[in-house]
C-alpha cells in the first residue's frame, strides 16, 4: 500500500506512532501530484515548497514531544476560490489568474492552526458556475476513474484529487451541489454543511445566501475530522451561527437502529437513470437490514427549486461578481477609451462564457420591472421549499436519494446546452436552497464502473445524524472511498 | 405670474463613530490615501461585512431626536452601480425597510413655526474618493472614506423657501450635534446635502417637474443654489420653456448650476436584500436604553438659557442652535456674574473670528473659563472694553489666560489720578483751539479732548477718571 | 416571453459587458430558453400569501463593537492592482 492511499485518519494514526514521518507523506503526496496533475488537472497551483517548509515545522513540533492536533501533518487541497495569504487564489479564472489575497480565509487559518499541511490550490468551474469544471479558464479537470469524463463541478479538483490520491482531503463549496455532485461523480465523500456552520469569510462569494464551505474526502472517519477542524462560530461572518459544535468523530456509530429515514418519492421520478435508482434502492434496502425505518415522504416543490435556484444565485452573482473592475485586482484590459471602456472590456475579456450568462441571468433578474415577478417570486419559492423540508422532517430523522440523476458524463457532451446542464442539479439544490446539510458518499457502481453517489439530507446543524447514518452504511459494505476504485 | 417655490432635501451625515460600519478600520478623516483601509472596505474577493452596532444607535438616536418612528424590523440592501469611489460596486444601504421614518422637526421662519417632515432616515456607507490629475489624464483612488458610516436624512418636499431650508438644515445640524450622532464638519464633507426643487404657479396642486442638485457641503452654497435654481427655473417657465428632469450641480463660484452628465444612465440599481447582514431588530429595551441616552436638545436648552442665565430669547436661540457654542456658553456662564456680556462676546467677537478664520466652533482656540475671566475684567474695571478686545486677539492666538496677558503687556486701567491729571493738564496746553471752542460753548469739542488723553495713555486710563479731571481742569481756566 | 436583442443589449450595459453579436445571438437565445423555463415552471405556483425568504437562518442583530483595528499595510491594499501611483489606484479620468 502506498502511503498516498491512507485515509487521513490512518495517516494520521501512523504519523503519531511515528511510523511514517510528515516529511515523507508529504513528499509521497507531492510526487503523485508530479506523475498524476498533467494528466487530471485537479491543481491549479501546487505549493511545493511551502508545504514542504510547513511539514519539517509539524515534523519538528512532533519530535520535540508536543501534544499534536489529530489531522497535525495530513496534506490537503483547498478549492481554489478560499483564500490563502500571498498564494494565488484565482477561481479558475482569466479575472483573478494573478489575485494574491492579502489574507487567509477563515478555514485557511483553521487548517494551518490545525498543522494541516496545504500541497495546493485546486481546479474548478470558474467562480464556482458549473457541473462539469469544464468552465476553467485552465484546464477542464478529468474524471480520474475515466479520463474521458468530467469529474463533476464545481469542486472538480477537489473531488479528483481525493479521489487520485493527489491530497488526502480537500475543502471544496457548495452552492447547489458542487461539493456533492463531484464527490458522487468521482467515488469519494462531500458533505455540505448547514448554512451557517461554517465560516464564508475568505470563500470568494458566488451567491451567498447558498455558498457553504465543506469537506471531500476518502471516507466518513475523515469527513468527520475535518469538520471538527472547519466547524464553528466566526465573528467575521455574520451568517455564521454561534451555537456549540459537537465533536463530530463521537457520530462516527455503527448504528442506526430506528433512525427513521426518508425516500422522498419526487426523487424517484422518471429523471432518475435505471442503474442509479437500483444502486440507491440497494442501500435502502441495507439500512433496514441495519435496523433503520424506511418511510415516503413527498416534497412537492422538488420541481420548482431549479428555477428557484438560478434565480437567486445568478442575482446574488451578478452584484458579487461586479467588484471585478479591472481597479483594485485581477485582470485589467491593455487598451480602452474611458472608465466605462476600462469596465466593459476588462470584464469581457476577463470572465468567461458560463459566468457571462449568470451575470446576464442575474441582472435581468433584479432589474427594474422584472424584480418581482423573478426575484421575489424565487424567494417565495424558496420559502415553500423550506417549509417542504420542514414537514418532512416531522416524519423523519434523514432523507435519503441519489446526488444526481446520472453518473459522471463525458466531457463536452453537455456543454452546449446550459439548461440541460443546470437540470442535473435537481436533486443537490434544495439543500442549498434551504439551506440544511447534506453528504454524498459512493454506493456502487454502474455498468461502466463509474460511482453512483446517494444523498443523505439532515435537518439544520444535524450534521452528526449524517455522519453517523453514512458511517453505518461505511462500516457495513465498505463500499465508499476510493481506495475501492482501483485507481 | 407669481410662483411657488417646492423644495426638499436629501441630507447625508457621517456618523461620528470611531471605526467604520462594517469593519475596524479607523473613521479618522484625512490620513495618507489607502491607509485607512482593509480587504473588507477595499472590497476584496471573499471579504464579509460585520455590522457596527453603534451605528444602529446613533442612527436610531437621530431619529428619535427627529420624532421619527423606529422600525422594530429593517434590513440592508445592496444598490448596484459601477463608479470607481465604490470598491465593491454595490453601496450597502437600506432600500424598502429603513430604521427610521415618518418624523418631523419644528422650524421657525420670521416669527411663524413650521413643520417639516422627515420621510425616512436610513444607514449606509460612504464611498471613497477621486482626486483628479491636474494633466487631465487620470484620476487617483483613495478608499479611506469607503466604508464610513452614513445615515441619509429625506424630507418631504415641504419647505417652500431658501429661508425654510436655511432654518430646517441649520435645525438638523444642531440636533445632529446634540445627540453627538455627527460631527457635522462640512468642510470635511461630514454633512452634506442634495436639494430637489420645482416651482409651480401659486395655487396649482400639481407639483412641477424637479431637479436634484447633487453635493451641496455648506450652508451659503444650499442657500444660493436653492435660490439660484428657483430662478432658474422660473425664468425656463416664463419663457415657455420645459423643466428637464435631472441631475445638476452647484457652481458656487459662478453661482450657477449646470446639468451633470448621467454616470449611470439607466439609473437601474437593483436593489435586493444584502445576503450578508443579518436584519436589524430594535426591541422595546433598546429604545428605551438608546431614548435614555439622548441628552437635552436645543429647544429644551434655549428655554432654559432663558430661564437660567437671563439671556434674551434671541441670544438663546442664536447660542442653542450649534452645540459646541451652547456648551462653550454655559461653561463660560457658569462661571460668571454676567452672562448677557458673554453670549454678547459669542455673537460678536467670537462668531466674527470663526466666520474669518473659517474654523469651527468645536474647534476654537479659547477656553470658555478664559472668556469669562476677561468679561469679570471688564466688570471689575480692570481693563477698558477697548483693550478688551486687544486681549481677546491675544487670547484667540496664543491661548494664554487673560489675566497674565493684561500683566505681561501692561493693560490694566490707569486709576491713579495724579498720573491722569498730568496727561490732562498736557493734553489742554497742547491745544488750546478746542479749550477755546468747548469755552464758547461747543461742547463737542471735549470728546476729542478725551480722544487724545486716552491716546497718550495707550487706552487705558479709566474714562471715568479722565471725564472728571478733564471737567475739574478745564473749569479751573 | 421574447427575449430580444435589445434587452440583452441593455443588460449587458448594465452589467458592463461587451458582447460580440455572435454571443448576443447566443445569449438572447439561451436566457430566452432559461428564463421562458424557469418563468412558466414558477408561475404554476400561486404564491400570493408567501413571504419571501431572504434569510434561511433565523438570527439577527449581528454585530460587531465600535473599536478601531489597524487598518492593513498600504501596500498590501495596492498590491494587486493594476495600475497605481501615489499610494492610490490609478484609473482613466473619471468626468463628473
Amino acid at each position: 500500500m502506498k502511503l498516498t492511499d491512507l485515509t487521513a485518519s490512518m495517516a494520521a494514526e501512523k504519523i503519531k506512532k511515528r511510523e511514517i514521518s510528515v516529511i515523507e507523506l508529504t513528499k509521497a503526496y507531492l510526487e503523485r501530484i508530479d506523475e498524476l496533475n498533467g494528466t487530471i488537472g485537479a491543481y491549479i497551483t501546487v505549493c511545493a515548497e511551502q508545504a514542504l517548509r510547513q511539514a519539517e515545522s509539524v515534523q519538528k513540533k512532533l519530535d520535540s514531544g508536543e501534544d499534536i492536533l489529530p489531522l497535525a501533518g495530513i496534506p490537503a487541497g483547498l478549492k481554489d476560490n478560499i483564500c490563502t495569504k500571498d498564494v494565488k487564489t484565482t477561481c479558475a479564472s482569466k479575472m483573478l489568474d494573478n489575485f494574491l489575497p492579502p489574507y487567509d480565509a477563515t478555514v485557511t487559518k483553521k487548517l494551518s492552526e490545525s498543522d494541516v499541511i496545504v500541497l495546493g490550490k485546486l481546479n474548478m468551474d470558474e467562480f464556482a458556475m458549473g457541473s462539469s469544471n469544464e468552465n476553467s479558464w485552465y484546464m477542464p479537470v478529468k474524471n480520474p476513474l475515466d479520463h474521458e469524463r468530467v469529474p463533476g463541478g464545481s469542486s472538480g479538483g477537489a473531488a479528483a484529487a481525493v479521489a487520485s490520491h493527489m491530497s488526502c482531503f480537500a475543502l471544496g463549496s457548495d452552492t447547489g451541489g458542487s461539493i456533492r455532485q463531484p464527490a458522487s461523480f468521482c467515488g469519494v465523500v462531500g458533505l455540505k454543511p448547514t448554512y451557517g456552520a461554517v465560516s464564508r469569510f475568505g470563500l470568494i462569494a458566488f451567491a451567498s445566501s447558498l455558498d457553504q464551505i465543506g469537506p471531500i474526502t476518502k471516507d466518513v472517519v475523515d469527513c468527520a475530522m475535518v469538520m471538527n477542524i472547519i466547524a464553528g462560530h466566526d465573528p467575521l461572518d455574520s451568517t455564521s451561527v454561534d451555537i456549540n459544535y459537537p465533536d463530530y468523530t463521537t457520530f462516527l456509530n455503527n448504528d442506526v437502529k430506528g433512525l427513521r429515514i426518508g425516500l422522498p418519492k419526487e426523487y424517484f421520478g422518471s429523471g432518475l437513470h435505471e442503474e442509479v435508482k437500483e444502486k440507491i434502492l440497494d442501500a435502502v434496502k441495507a439500512y433496514e437490514s441495519y435496523g433503520a425505518i424506511i418511510e415516503e415522504v413527498s416534497l412537492p416543490f422538488t420541481e420548482y427549486a431549479i428555477p428557484a435556484y438560478y434565480i437567486i444565485s445568478s442575482a446574488e452573482a451578478s452584484s458579487n461578481l461586479a467588484r471585478y473592475d479591472g481597479i483594485k485586482y485581477g485582470y485589467r484590459a491593455k487598451e480602452y477609451s474611458d472608465i466605462i471602456d476600462l469596465y466593459k472590456k476588462t470584464r469581457s475579456e476577463g470572465f468567461g462564457t458560463e459566468v457571462k450568462r449568470r451575470i446576464m441571468l442575474g441582472t435581468y433578474a433584479l432589474s427594474s420591472g422584472y424584480y418581482d415577478a423573478y426575484y421575489k417570486k424565487a424567494l417565495k419559492v424558496r420559502r415553500l421549499i423550506f417549509e417542504d423540508f420542514q414537514k418532512a422532517y416531522q416524519k423523519v430523522d434523514v432523507i435519503l436519494g441519489p446526488t444526481s440523476p446520472a453518473t459522471a458524463f463525458k466531457l463536452g457532451e453537455k456543454t452546449a446546452n446550459p439548461l440541460e446542464m443546470y437540470l442535473g442539479d435537481i436533486y443537490t439544490v434544495s439543500v442549498n436552497i434551504a439551506g440544511l446539510c447534506a453528504i454524498s458518499l459512493s454506493c456502487g457502481f454502474d455498468s461502466k464502473g463509474l460511482p453512483i453517489g446517494m444523498q443523505l439530507i439532515g435537518k439544520p446543524f444535524d450534521e452528526g445524524t449524517l455522519i453517523r447514518a453514512a458511517y453505518t452504511y461505511e462500516s457495513n459494505t465498505g463500499k465508499s472511498g476510493v481506495t475501492n476504485c482501483g485507481i | 405670474m407669481e410662483y411657488e417655490v417646492v423644495i426638499g432635501l436629501e441630507i447625508h451625515a457621517e456618523l461620528d463613530t470611531r471605526s467604520k460600519i462594517y469593519c475596524g478600520c479607523t473613521t479618522e478623516f484625512g490620513g495618507e490615501p489607502n491607509t485607512h483601509c482593509c480587504p473588507i472596505c477595499t472590497g476584496m474577493p471573499g471579504v464579509l461585512p460585520v455590522l457596527n452596532k453603534t451605528v444602529v444607535e446613533y442612527a436610531v438616536r437621530a431619529g428619535l431626536a427627529a420624532n421619527c418612528a423606529i422600525s422594530s424590523f429593517s434590513k440592508q440592501d445592496r444598490k448596484n452601480y459601477f463608479y470607481p469611489d465604490l470598491p465593491k460596486a454595490y453601496q450597502t444601504s437600506q432600500y424598502d425597510l429603513p430604521l427610521c421614518k415618518n418624523g418631523y422637526l419644528e422650524i421657525e421662519v420670521d416669527g411663524s413655526v413650521k413643520k417639516i417632515g422627515i420621510t425616512r432616515i436610513h444607514i449606509e456607507e460612504d464611498a471613497g474618493k477621486l482626486i483628479h490629475d491636474e494633466s487631465g489624464k487620470v484620476s487617483y483612488v483613495d478608499y479611506n472614506r469607503c466604508g464610513v458610516p452614513l445615515i441619509e436624512i429625506v424630507t418631504e418636499p415641504d419647505m417652500r423657501s431658501s429661508a425654510e431650508v436655511k432654518a430646517f438644515f441649520e435645525k438638523l445640524k444642531s440636533i445632529l450635534e446634540y445627540t453627538s450622532v455627527s460631527d457635522c464638519k462640512m468642510q470635511e464633507g461630514s454633512l452634506r446635502a442634495d436639494v430637489n426643487l420645482s416651482v409651480r404657479p401659486k395655487g396649482q396642486k400639481e407639483f412641477g417637474t424637479r431637479t436634484e442638485i447633487k453635493n451641496l457641503n455648506s450652508v451659503r452654497a444650499i442657500v444660493r443654489a436653492v435660490d439660484g435654481e428657483a430662478r432658474r427655473q422660473i425664468s425656463v417657465l416664463e419663457r415657455n420653456g420645459v423643466i428637464v428632469q435631472e441631475t445638476r450641480r452647484w457652481d458656487d463660484e459662478k453661482g450657477e448650476s449646470y446639468s451633470m452628465r448621467d454616470k449611470e444612465e439607466a439609473h437601474d440599481y437593483r436593489y435586493f436584500p444584502e445576503p450578508d447582514l443579518t436584519p436589524v431588530v430594535v426591541d422595546e429595551a433598546w429604545l428605551d436604553k438608546i431614548r435614555s441616552s439622548i441628552p437635552e436638545l436645543p429647544d429644551e436648552r434655549r428655554k432654559r438659557f432663558i430661564a437660567e442665565y437671563g439671556i434674551p430669547a434671541y441670544d438663546a436661540a442664536f447660542i442653542t442652535g450649534s452645540k459646541p457654542l451652547a456648551d462653550f456658553f454655559e461653561a463660560a456662564a457658569k462661571e460668571s456674574k454676567n452672562a448677557k456680556a458673554i453670549s454678547n462676546w459669542i455673537m460678536g467677537d467670537v462668531m466674527k473670528k470663526l466666520n474669518d478664520t473659517g474654523l469651527e466652533p468645536l474647534d476654537m482656540p479659547i477656553k470658555p473659563e478664559s472668556l469669562s475671566r476677561l468679561v469679570s475684567l471688564i466688570d471689575e474695571n480692570v481693563i477698558s472694553g477697548k483693550i478688551a478686545k486687544q486681549v481677546f486677539e491675544i487670547m484667540w492666538d496664543t491661548g494664554e489666560d487673560p489675566a497674565d496677558i493684561v500683566e505681561k503687556e501692561g493693560l490694566k486701567v490707569v486709576t491713579d489720578t495724579e498720573e491722569i491729571r498730568s496727561i490732562v493738564i498736557q493734553v489742554i496746553s497742547a491745544n488750546p483751539k478746542s479749550v477755546e471752542d468747548y469755552k464758547s460753548g461747543k461742547t463737542k469739542a471735549i470728546g476729542f479732548l478725551v480722544g487724545q488723553i486716552m491716546r497718550e495713555t495707550k487706552g487705558k486710563a479709566d474714562p471715568q477718571a479722565v471725564n472728571r479731571l478733564l471737567k475739574e481742569e478745564l473749569d479751573k481756566l | 416571453m421574447a427575449i430580444t436583442k435589445e434587452d440583452i443589449e441593455r443588460l449587458a450595459d448594465l452589467a458592463r459587458l461587451n458582447l460580440t453579436p455572435e454571443e448576443i445571438e447566443k445569449l438572447t437565445g439561451d436566457m430566452e430558453t432559461i428564463i421562458n423555463y424557469s418563468m412558466n415552471k414558477l408561475n404554476e405556483l400561486n404564491t400570493d400569501d408567501v413571504l419571501p425568504m431572504e434569510h434561511v437562518l433565523p438570527i439577527s442583530n449581528v454585530f460587531r463593537e465600535d473599536i478601531c483595528e489597524k487598518s492593513f499595510d498600504r501596500e498590501e491594499i495596492l498590491k494587486n492592482a493594476p495600475e497605481k501611483a501615489e499610494g492610490c489606484f490609478l484609473v482613466p479620468k473619471v468626468v463628473e
